[in-house]
């Protein structure tokens, strides 16, 4: 967030002359910047080496084999699992559901979170209220979420979400979790409600950074507040709005917990994500080297996501500093 | 990181515009929306078991009764796995804190060979979602033996590249002249560290310590996948693992969500404003 930082000025080379200073004084400031730099670094490094580059690398191995849960007993099947894999309808089906997910749930995550964002920070009164209401689903675990809106929110007849329907004079009666025409959707509205906070907030610090002068400024000059919101607040959010979609891209691609927990990947499958089905082939199937093939197409999915992303921002970078 | 300014900074109430009445409305309904499921989850279990599925919907059984809540907390289980997930998310945050503030302090601080390209490596690693390793990385603790563990749900959390990348960027920002009195001083610069830039550096930790610690807290894959001893499991995997134990029993069920969720929702109540500028920072400075 620095521009330009002082630390970038070599210590001694400041308004004091060189010649003026005990001559022992640059030379052992000099040794102690840069002794013990390993010291530092090298326990992160160990647990990086052995929990992120090592799997990373173990797995290409393991990709390329026929091992089993325990990474062993297999043999040397070259690129035969990925071959399998894309071919396999599976992994084509679950591949969807994760990018139809994404679809689904990034644009009303991101909406709402906006327009919750606006009220909060135009309303100007009981913060805390709007924090803990909108914010506070999104401490819970999966697990209570899943399990709440699994057990008494969306059940047919008796569950929350149909009694709310009939109140109003609709049927009840949906499948919400079991009819395949609603099943996704039911999903993307748990993920709605229990993940929006978060990019609520990220929206809420950028309206708070947004001088209040501008506003001023365009009050004097006669603007309402729809104008003030399409040209002062709108565009000023547009890099922020840039961060928010794509981390709700990345996030939205990682989906299991909610679905694995709610429908199981059902009904028929049509909820399954790619992520439960590296599971379940790994680790209910005993295939690890499939999982991992399986796995590794995944991860090419989101590189390319994360690599458009630092494209973006570079150019959006460049354009600004233009 | 004018980003931390209170939202009022004009000082004068703002006027009651017809506008501004129907967004107060807007967002009170808001809140009802966002509040119902989890109101509907303590009325629940609050209710006695055979009146949860009653039609139309109750608020507010023949009688309130936490019987329920003293069921499951008979049980056991329940506790054995709130100590878990407490002992699993303090230690990961603890871990995760002083790995990366030490490693980033290092890459920002201090000169050696291959520090350059070590430190690209751990870039890099950002963009490796950690789901994507699980096949691996669990053949990995197998081997290793700590599958079932406490280590083995909290080593592979601590290594956090986005963290230590965070960190840089402050530790980059802070003036090293604070650090070179101390080192005229005599003091080593292990000493310099620990006394000086981290207390210093407070507030960021306290941002990194906070999201760290609820992202442990939440995190279910990774600890579904490592434990297979009910005892040894976290809250929200052991409630997912034995749901199927609870049969009809909505009110007991409904009570362990209460229980499983409640903890969080207190700090958050407790330390608000530190909570919400710890996320939106560490949120946003990871790009």
């Amino acid at each position: 967030m620095s521009v330009t930082h002082p630390a970038t000025v070599p210590p001694a080379a400041g308004a004091r002359t060189p010649a003026a200073e005990p001559a022992t004084r640059p030379m052992t400031v000099r040794r102690h910047w840069s002794e013990h730099g390993l010291v530092f670094v090298a326990p992160f490094l160990l647990f990086y080496g052995l929990f992120l580059v090592w799997p990373l690398l173990s797995g290409i191995g393991m990709s390329m084999s026929s091992d089993n849960i325990a990474g062993t007993g297999g043999e040397f099947v070259g690129f035969d699992n990925y071959a399998e894999a894309l071919q396999d309808p599976n992994v084509w089906s679950s591949l969807w559901n994760t990018v139809w997910f994404t679809v689904l749930s990034t644009v009303p995550l991101v909406v709402t979170g906006l327009v919750l964002a606006l009220l909060s920070h135009h309303l100007r009164i009981v913060q805390w209220l709007w924090r803990l209401s909108w914010f506070a689903p999104f401490l819970l675990p999966s697990g209570v979420v899943g399990l709440l809106f699994l057990w008494v929110i969306f059940p047919s007849d008796f569950g929350f979400a149909d009694q709310a329907l009939a109140a109003v004079g609709l049927n009840p009666g949906i499948g919400w979790l079991t009819d395949e025409r609603y099943a996704m959707l039911s999903i993307v509205l748990t993920t709605v409600w229990w993940t929006v906070g978060f990019n609520f907030l990220l929206y809420l610090a950028a309206l708070q950074a947004i001088p209040q002068h501008l506003y001023e400024a365009a009050e004097l000059d006669g603007a309402g507040a729809w104008h003030r919101l399409r040209h002062i607040t709108l565009p000023l959010l547009s890099r922020t709005t840039g961060v928010v979609v794509v981390l709700q891209v990345l996030a939205s691609l990682k989906i299991f917990d909610q679905v694995y927990i709610m429908t199981g990947g059902g009904p028929d499958d049509s909820t399954r994500p790619i992520l439960q089905y590296v599971y379940q082939a790994g680790f209910t199937g005993y295939r690890i080297g499939y999982a991992s093939a399986v796995s590794y197409i995944f991860f090419a999915l989101i590189l390319i996501v994360s690599l458009v992303q630092l494209r973006l921002s570079r150019r959006t970078r460049e354009e600004n500093a233009r | 990181m004018s980003a931390h300014a209170p939202a009022d900074t004009t000082g004068r109430r703002a006027r009651w515009t017809p506008g501004r009445a129907a967004m107060l409305l807007a967002a009170l309904a808001l809140v009802v929306v966002w509040v119902l499921p989890l109101a509907w989850a303590v009325a629940t279990s609050l209710k006695p078991e055979g009146e949860t599925t009653k039609t139309p919907l109750e608020w507010i059984g023949s009688t309130i009764t936490f019987d329920a809540y003293r069921q499951v907390w008979k049980s056991g289980d329940l506790t054995q796995w709130l100590f878990n997930s407490v002992y699993i998310s303090v230690m990961t945050t603890v871990l995760t804190v002083v790995l990366c503030a030490m490693a980033a302090y290092g890459f920002s601080r201090t000169d050696f060979r291959g520090r350059k390209a070590l430190y690209g490596l751990v870039l890099a690693g950002i963009m490796v979602p950690p789901q994507v390793l699980i096949a691996p990385l669990f053949a990995e603790m197998v081997q290793l033996g700590l599958v079932d563990t406490y280590w083995g749900v909290i080593l592979p959390q601590v290594a956090v590249p986005a963290m230590v990348f965070i960190l840089v960027k402050f530790f980059d920002g802070v003036p090293r002249e604070l650090e070179e009195a101390a080192f005229v001083d005599g003091a080593g610069r292990w000493r310099v560290f620990w006394t000086i830039v981290m207390p210093l550096s407070r507030p960021v930790l306290a941002a990194v310590a906070i999201f760290t610690f609820i992202s442990t807290w939440n995190n279910f894959l990774w600890p579904f996948l490592v434990t297979t001893d009910p005892g040894g499991m976290t809250l929200p995997v052991g409630l997912v693992n034995v749901q199927s134990s609870y049969g009809l029993r909505y009110a007991q069920m409904m009570a362990s969500v209460v229980i499983a969720g409640l903890p969080l929702l207190i700090v958050f109540a407790l330390f608000q404003r530190q909570i919400v500028r710890g996320v939106a920072h560490t949120g946003l400075a990871g790009q």
